[in-house]
């Protein structure tokens, strides 16, 4: 129960993790082996589509589910082997919470310090202390059920945290929640994170992964497939992006596909990416490019109907990275 | 013992829930005090059938309800878990320390205290229609209660645990309680079955609690029926302990 353990080593390192479900149709394989090693004091963000395998990854590290195959460090302990000494370094907020809604905030605080191990007093002084920390003291008393969505939050990350863990799991913390309960919760991140405690988080906001997280990590179809700081991620998508939405018909498949290729052949266009009905051209100079690009198009018969150009974001490295666009995965 | 510490820390936590909603305690007796005072009556002139065992139509009728009581109470506890499950809190407490066998272990308890508070109270309201109890045949009684709460909830939780939903648990346990019921001989002894359903009802473990609890309510305390029942629930109880250990080790919330 000491404040941050002393251990070697990172604060997560896994080595080919894996992760099979046998389903009716055969075996499904959701985490196909997965490198990571999150240094201590960094809020990690995880980053994913839906379906690729963020949500077991983060349910393997947090103790929730049995490796299929592979070899696991959490908080320096053997994740396969010591799942129980795991759990006691650790604390894991589920995207949906857990909290029942007959319960007060205080009473849950309390239990849950008291599965940690902490008497009877102790619990209730950290509960207290907690309850005071997210804002909650005059909500303490009222069952969880009445609480507002922000509130409701900070009570799951509470819970998260009052046995002081090395490492902080989150799954989605903010989803659902207002912009102004979302910076609120966001400060409280940031201030577990400077009082020492390593944060592991998933999330579906561009700004969330760029504004709080260290590091990056993007997985899909079960692995890996970027991992790095927002800023270098963006970098090496490159500069800018133009985009063009063709005339035509409204779908335009074939001057959306002639307007591709012709771009696709340009020495100054590095890669060009379909996105619902627009593409996306990744260039190093905007304000050169664009306008020759335009002349291009109109020469050749396929004037734009609208051109848009904007510094690349983390979304140009998820679609990039991943074929799908992250705003979908937001909206979904 | 750090088991022992959990069990009564997720005890403390599902009695209190129990009790901030008393509305199930209320309906859980609710019927088998409509039995005692709207069908009762009706065993008085019963009684003096052939075949209707002897020692007073209450102390024949009584058991009959305590171990529905049992049943429906033991039956129903599942839904607390599905609940618990949708929350969100079975998964926030996998990932602390606390041991798997306490959560089962808490709840159980939980059950079992509630059942007996009920088993209590219709034994006091059913003393002025004119049922007769003693000490031994209270102690044998609750000891069959007690080993029959922790054969039925455990069972509930473990389905709970499979279906995972109320619709198909209610509709489940109806599926099941209701022939267990009436094979039991709750309402009417079984003395009174013709052959074939006798045999049938011996299948029932119901049964034989009900006919341990009415042989020390109607005078045979020695009656073999006893040792039976309370081995039978006691080994029942074991192991659907076991079973729903192994159960709540392996679920992934």
């Amino acid at each position: 129960m000491d404040h941050l353990v002393e251990f070697p080593g990172p604060m997560i390192e896994t080595h080919d993790l894996r992760r099979t479900f046998k389903g009716r149709g055969g075996a499904v394989e959701a985490v196909r082996g997965i490198d990571l090693r999150v240094e201590r004091g960094q809020i990690f963000g995880f980053l994913g589509p839906n379906g690729a395998g963020k949500t077991t990854t983060l349910r393997m590290l947090a103790t929730l589910l049995p490796p299929t195959a592979g070899e696991a460090r959490v908080a320096g302990v053997d994740l396969v082997r010591e799942p129980q000494r795991v759990r006691e370094r650790i604390g894991y907020v589920a995207q949906g919470g857990g909290t029942d809604p007959a319960v007060t905030g205080r009473a849950e605080l309390i239990i849950q310090s008291r599965l940690y191990g902490m008497s009877r007093a102790a619990a209730t002084a950290r509960a207290a202390e907690v309850l005071a920390a997210l804002q909650l003291d005059s909500a303490g008393d009222r069952p969880a059920g009445t609480y507002s969505g922000g509130m409701r939050r900070r009570l799951d990350l509470g819970l998260g945290l009052v046995h002081r863990p090395s490492l902080l799991f989150l799954d989605e913390p903010t989803t659902g929640l207002d912009p102004q309960a979302r910076a609120n919760l966001w400060d409280e991140i940031r201030s577990l994170q400077h009082g020492g405690t390593t944060v592991f988080m998933t999330t579906h906001y561009l700004e969330e992964a760029d504004a709080l997280c260290d590091r990056l990590a993007i997985i899909d179809h079960g692995l890996i497939v970027a991992e790095d700081t927002p800023a270098a991620l963006k970098r090496e998508v490159a500069g800018e992006v133009v985009t063009l939405g063709m005339s035509g018909s409204p779908d335009g498949p074939g001057s959306l596909e002639a307007a591709r290729a012709l771009a696709e052949a340009q020495p100054y266009v590095r890669e060009v990416v379909p996105d619902d009905g627009v593409i996306r051209l990744y260039v190093d100079h905007g304000e050169t490019a664009l306008p020759a690009l335009l002349r291009l198009l109109d020469g050749a018969g396929l004037p734009p109907q609208r051109v848009g150009l904007a510094q690349a974001s983390l979304d140009d490295v998820f679609l990039r990275k991943t074929g799908r666009s992250l705003r979908d995965e937001a909206a979904a | 013992m750090k088991l022992l510490r959990d069990t009564w820390l997720i005890f403390e936590r599902s009695l209190l829930l129990t009790l901030r909603n008393p509305a199930w305690l209320v309906l859980g007796l609710m019927q088998p005090i409509l039995y005692l005072v709207l069908f009762g009556p009706l065993l008085k002139s019963v009684a003096s059938a052939p075949g209707f065992p002897g020692g007073g139509s209450w102390n024949v009728f009584v058991p009959g309800l305590l171990v529905q009581i049992a049943l429906f109470s033991g039956g129903f506890v599942g839904f607390s878990l599905v609940a618990q499950l949708r929350y969100g809190v079975v998964e926030r407490f996998r990932v602390t320390p606390m041991s798997r066998t306490a959560m089962l272990l808490g709840m159980s308890l939980r059950d079992v205290v509630v059942l007996v508070s009920q088993a209590l109270i219709l034994i006091v309201v059913a003393i002025p229609f004119g049922l007769t109890v003693d000490a031994y045949g209270l102690a044998v009684t609750i000891a069959i209660l007690i080993a029959l709460g922790l054969t039925l909830a455990p069972t509930s939780y473990v389905i709970a645990l499979q279906l995972r939903s109320e619709d198909a648990l209610a509709q489940f346990i109806n599926a099941v309680a209701v022939p267990m019921l009436l094979l039991s001989g709750i309402l009417l002894p079984m003395s009174l079955a013709p052959g074939w359903l006798g045999t049938l009802a011996t299948a029932d473990p119901l049964l034989h609690a009900v006919e341990a609890i009415r042989a020390v309510f109607t005078g045979r305390p020695t009656d073999p029926a006893v040792p039976l029942g309370l081995a039978l629930f006691a080994g029942l109880a074991v192991l659907a302990l076991l079973g729903a250990r192994r159960a709540f080790g392996r679920a992934v919330a």
